[in-house]
């Protein structure tokens, strides 16, 4: 998912006891399944952590253009372009939602930008991998999206109003991009010997990536226990990830792909796949920006928002000539 | 010069156009100087690319030699290319892309008009439903032309820039060769140099409103839909948009 190990207050769930009046009557609108509104009063804590988490998601949108982007202009075929396309300019539209849900908590887009281009916000870890073959691109629709689906199709139903509607929005499209990606590795794995190898390769660099999206365990984290309680976040990291690897597997197979986790198996009694856990000190390592991409995505971020200073500029002087030229006339 | 012959290289000039311009735009993907202008340029080349399949779809058919749009795209050397050289010009700063964009639809959106009700029936559908799209293209690089024009020094000067080097590549749209003549003649497509007229006005009025200066006539760069002399840079776009179909010659994707 694009939000992880996201900051709640960090203290812990209060007891009704320990709440204030204005806090209890909140806390009984978001038991209660009623929608949070912007003008509606709301804990600091609970908008603090929005923030966070919603900025978060819509960074991974904007920099999840890039490993994308790589390849459209080496997509094999005009209608492969035209597909990937159509899905980057999504998850360009997808950031756009989300940062509009977050303006209404309060913080600018820009604010948000320059928080991304210092580092004081993260994106998903997933977006710091490279994209090195055109399978690559059906990896990442078919694991990125898929992993990131998991996620955000409970979160249509969080508390936060402005959030759950741009969850709906982005969720009417998240199931396209998954399979025009899974269609992508069809045709791989049906392919050439080159492209089975290709499809493998790809297969086998994204599977521990993809499994780090969900975060590690936060079974017992407190900011993942008071974010649940305020519907801020519906389920545990490791809820996520087994549905992923139980919905994912199967899809492998029928790819005649091998999943890279010798210790895969079907577990009878649990009624879900066992599977080794990803490597944990990379995931750290890719969140502190040592990822094998992080330095190329910040900087071409960053670039992006440096070169554009000037149209930036230039747009907003023309807007304010043609403001004072209108008021002139009146 | 054989009909057929003539309604192929007419439509791989369409088909070009669309098909280089496409590729260029895309290069911005995820690099724009703001959100909305990322989700603009990629619409903008998934237009284009559209439009390519079927210009690119209907050449295929005209010439008859089994080939599809792919294998046209991506399976010809740049000599076989017919696009205009403007749309292979690299992208420069946004200014630079902003101006060529403008220069092409201001072209683009009267060509397309014009073979709407031209003549041959499936060109005319097929331009028709371009046109919709290139109005709405033109629209946008317009007001960014003058946004940005009439904006601070600095964009000014940038866009000025822009215009003084694009400027010798809008000649060649309005220089008619055989092929064209032999399009005028069976009533498919107008007389390119009749197109001169509304372009210049359409251009005078922008540059006006960006406060940007047309320049004096220099030496026209031509050469592109001839296909006789490409610039180096249509090289590099093909080495890399075709590197996946050349690489791994037929798989399928
Ligand atoms: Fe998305
Ligand atoms: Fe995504
Ligand atoms: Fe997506």
């Amino acid at each position: 998912m694009y939000a992880q190990m996201v900051q709640s207050t960090g203290k812990g769930v209060k007891s009704r006891a320990e709440m204030t009046e204005d806090e209890r009557r909140f806390q009984d609108r978001v038991d209660a399944g009623e929608k949070i509104e912007p003008k509606d009063w709301m804990p600091e804590g609970y908008r603090r952590t929005l923030i966070r988490q919603i900025g978060q998601h819509a960074h991974s949108e904007i920099v999840g253009q890039l490993p994308e982007g790589n390849w459209i202009t080496r997509a094999p075929t005009l209608e492969r372009k035209a597909i990937l396309l159509a899905k980057v300019q999504d998850e360009a539209g997808h950031g756009l939602y989300l940062y509009c849900a977050a303006e209404t908590l309060g913080v600018s887009r820009d604010e948000l930008t320059e928080d991304l281009l210092s580092g004081r916000m993260k994106y998903s870890s997933i977006f710091n991998y490279p994209t090195l073959t055109w399978a690559d691109m059906g990896a990442v629709g078919w694991l990125v999206d898929g992993a990131a689906i998991m996620n955000q199709v409970p979160l249509q139903r969080t508390s936060y109003g402005p959030y759950s509607r741009a969850m709906i929005r982005i969720c009417k499209e998240e199931s396209f991009h998954q399979r025009q990606g899974y269609d992508i590795m069809l045709k791989m794995a049906r392919g050439t010997p080159a492209q089975k190898r290709m499809a493998q390769d790809a297969l086998n660099r994204f599977w521990y990536p993809s499994l780090m999206m969900f975060g590690p365990s936060d079974a017992d984290s407190v900011h993942s226990a008071q974010s649940m309680a305020w519907k801020i976040k519906i389920n545990t990291n490791d809820e996520l990830r087994q549905k992923f690897v139980d919905q994912t597997v199967p899809q492998a197979e029928f790819l005649g792909l091998t999943v890279p986790d010798p210790d895969l198996k079907w577990n009878e009694e649990r009624g879900h796949y066992d599977f080794s856990e990803p490597d944990w000190s990379e995931f750290f390592a890719v969140i502190a920006g040592e990822g094998p991409c992080n330095a190329e995505r910040m900087a071409a971020r960053r670039k992006a928002w440096d070169d554009g200073a000037w149209v930036r500029e230039g747009l907003m002087a023309h807007a304010e000539k043609k403001r004072a030229a209108k008021v002139a006339a009146e | 010069m054989d009909e057929n012959a003539a309604l192929f290289e007419f439509l791989l000039r369409m088909g070009d156009n669309t098909l280089i311009l496409g590729h260029r735009v895309s290069e911005w993907c995820g690099h724009a100087p703001v959100l909305e202008e990322d989700i603009a340029l990629a619409n903008t080349a998934l237009d284009l690319i559209g439009q390519t399949q079927m210009w690119l779809g209907l050449a295929g058919e005209i010439e008859g030699q089994g080939r599809s749009a792919d294998d046209l795209a991506f399976l010809r050397d740049a000599w076989d290319f017919r696009n205009l050289l403007l749309v292979e010009q690299p992208n420069g700063d946004f200014g630079q892309t902003m101006m060529r964009q403008f220069l092409f639809d201001a072209w683009h959106l009267p060509m397309l008009t014009m073979l709407a009700v031209g003549g041959h029936e499936r060109i005319a559908e097929i331009a028709a439903k371009a046109a919709k799209e290139a109005a709405y293209h033109l629209d946008r690089s317009a007001d960014l032309v003058i946004g940005l024009g009439d904006g601070t020094e600095e964009s000014h000067a940038r866009m000025q820039a822009a215009l003084d080097l694009l400027w010798p590549y809008m000649a060649e749209p309005f220089e008619a060769d055989e092929v064209d003549a032999a399009m005028t003649e069976a009533g498919v497509a107008p007389d390119p140099g009749t197109m001169r007229g509304a372009f210049m006005e359409k251009v005078g009025a922008v540059m006006d409103a960006a406060t940007l200066t047309v320049p004096e006539r220099r030496f026209a760069q031509t050469g592109g839909k001839s296909g006789v002399r490409h610039s180096e840079h249509l090289g590099h776009i093909l080495t890399q948009m075709q590197w996946l179909q050349r690489a791994y010659p037929g798989a399928a994707w």
